[in-house]
């Protein structure tokens, strides 16, 4: 590198800041358990307060055609390796099957044709990244409701998991809403993406959308969906990869 | 804001009640979130260092705004715009003396390491004592008199004369003396009824704006911003907006004698500062 990176006045003061203890100071604040758990408590208010003003139904804007956004980017994974996932591309997904599990009635297998020969839900929404971006794309699937009204669930479920192919390292991409978001009617396992069937960058076959949550949790790579009655004992016990991994929160409303 | 007797005009070198009692704690409990919230979204910024008009807006988009590194050179691009500002945005030093690829310094972020979600936690929990203290105080103001009594401005100050003439006092670093210091000026009154009336509404508004929760509640969100990336646009100039006023502030209070300024908005006493003339004899 031949110019500098750090200019004189940045060396002092950053050095003066550094010297003074306040960032080690700061960051020791941060990673002090108590500390975080208020601050997360406090942080829940926003849930509470959404899901007083949301109710059930409250629907998440949609969009005209003309409003899409030129380019939708993929984000997370864009791509998987493993063989078994590799052999469902080339096959077209033709083999392929949602397995729904857990605590429903009746276990599914389902094939993606039997998804596209559910009722359709098609809509134009705003796709939100954790990140701050944002990009607007058309979504059509069966809404996640009637696949669970098929399977049945039972009394005792509470979330909904979505068990993904894409893994981070050596662990699986997981997410997980409630009841109020699953029986929400947009939310739909969406097989078809700006009119064209779901690319393997957006997370081929299907793709969870819960609309009125950011990014993360619109998992991708759907494999199976399963009921159960709490997300502890699941991986981290946080309900989702990023809420294990980083400390994402669970409810992704804000 | 003053509570004296009114048959004894005060006078320069008096110390006198100066700040209510609810003031004082507001604005140190405003000055500490708004410190939290600054820190901590210039980090949530740093996920994502761009800046839209509109309902989307991604990379592939045009950005108005962009903060990053260019090759070996952070740059701050407006519009068209772009000015070299390695070592302080878009490139700098990290925690460990490494290369900082992001758009603001780690020593003015929360926290000090690249950590999206850490940000948010903090911020979203100093956004509720914001979103209670802001309300809570316009209350208590309007109750207490302080709105109507110190902050709303009469017609004659409202006059360009007027304004004029306050502005090449404060040019000249000629502030009031005497019991005229108790009352505030009107470019202090401007400047506190934009910051409670303009700016904290406006964050806190873009703010929930940028909620995709609260968009599907209240549609009429994106809706006055005019979509969700404009109000993210909006939020960061009212922070940069913000971010001003406390540098004049600053600035202000030092002019102004730091240490009475201080124990005024402390414990409430101020010395009423003597006349130039005074202060020689």
């Amino acid at each position: 590198m031949s110019a500098p990176l750090v200019t004189r006045r940045g060396l002092v003061l950053g050095g003066a800041l550094g010297s003074a203890g306040l960032l080690g100071g700061c960051d020791r604040i941060n990673a002090d358990p108590a500390v975080r758990h208020f601050l997360e408590g406090l942080g829940s208010v926003h849930k509470t307060v959404q899901r007083a003003f949301l109710g059930r139904t409250a629907l998440a804007q949609e969009f005209s055609p003309s409003q899409m956004s030129p380019v939708f980017r993929s984000n997370g994974s864009s791509d998987i390796a493993d063989p078994a996932y590799r052999a469902h591309v080339a096959q077209g997904f033709a083999n392929w099957r949602l397995s729904v599990f857990g605590l429903v009635q009746r276990p599914l297998l389902l094939p993606l044709a039997a998804l596209q020969a559910l009722a359709q839900r098609s809509q134009i929404t705003r796709h939100d990244c954790v990140e701050g971006w944002s990009a607007i794309g058309k979504w059509q699937g069966p809404q996640l409701g009637a696949v669970l009204a098929q399977a049945g669930l039972r009394g005792e479920a509470r979330y909904i998991v979505f068990h993904c192919a894409d893994r981070w390292g050596t662990a699986p991409y997981y997410e997980s809403i409630d009841l109020v978001d699953a029986w929400h009617p947009q939310t739909i396992l969406a097989w078809r993406m700006n009119d064209a069937p779901l690319a393997v960058a957006h997370g081929a076959p299907i793709r969870l959308r819960v609309e009125r949550q950011l990014g993360y949790k619109q998992a991708k790579f759907v494999m199976a969906i399963e009921a159960r009655a709490s997300l502890a004992g699941l991986y981290g016990g946080k309900g989702g990869y990023w809420e294990d991994a980083r400390d994402y929160q669970w409810y992704a409303g804000i | 804001m003053a509570e004296r007797a009114k048959d004894f005009p005060a006078k320069g070198g008096d110390l006198v009640r100066r700040h209510r009692l609810a003031t004082r704690i507001w604005h140190w409990a405003n000055a500490a979130i708004l410190a939290v919230m600054l820190m901590s979204g210039l980090m949530i910024f740093n996920a994502h260092p761009h800046l839209y008009w509109g309902q989307y807006g991604a990379n592939f988009d045009h950005a108005w705004l962009g903060i990053e590194a260019v090759g070996d050179h952070g740059t701050l691009r407006i519009g068209q715009v772009t000015l070299p500002t390695t070592g302080v945005l878009g490139l700098s030093r990290g925690p460990d003396g490494g290369r900082w690829d992001y758009a603001f310094p780690p020593w003015i972020t929360i926290p000090s390491h690249y950590s999206l979600a850490d940000a948010r936690i903090w911020h979203f929990a100093f956004a509720v004592l914001l979103i209670v203290s802001w309300p809570l105080y316009l209350a208590v103001s309007l109750a207490n008199g302080h709105l109507r009594g110190d902050l709303l401005p009469t017609r004659a100050e409202l006059g360009p004369r007027h304004i004029w003439h306050d502005i090449t006092r404060h040019a000249r670093l000629r502030f009031p003396t005497g019991a005229a210091a108790l009352r505030y000026n009107i470019l202090q009154k401007l400047a506190y009824g934009a910051v409670l009336f303009v700016l904290l509404p406006l964050v806190i508004l873009t703010g929930l704006a940028m909620a995709p929760g609260m968009d599907a509640a209240w549609p009429w969100l994106t809706v006055v911003f005019g979509g969700r990336q404009s109000a993210r646009s909006i939020h960061f100039l009212m922070m940069a907006a913000l971010l001003g006023f406390f540098l004049v502030h600053i600035a202000m209070v030092v002019l102004a004698g730091p240490v009475n300024e201080l124990r005024a908005m402390i414990t409430g006493w101020y010395r009423l500062p003597r006349a130039r003339k005074d202060r020689r004899g």
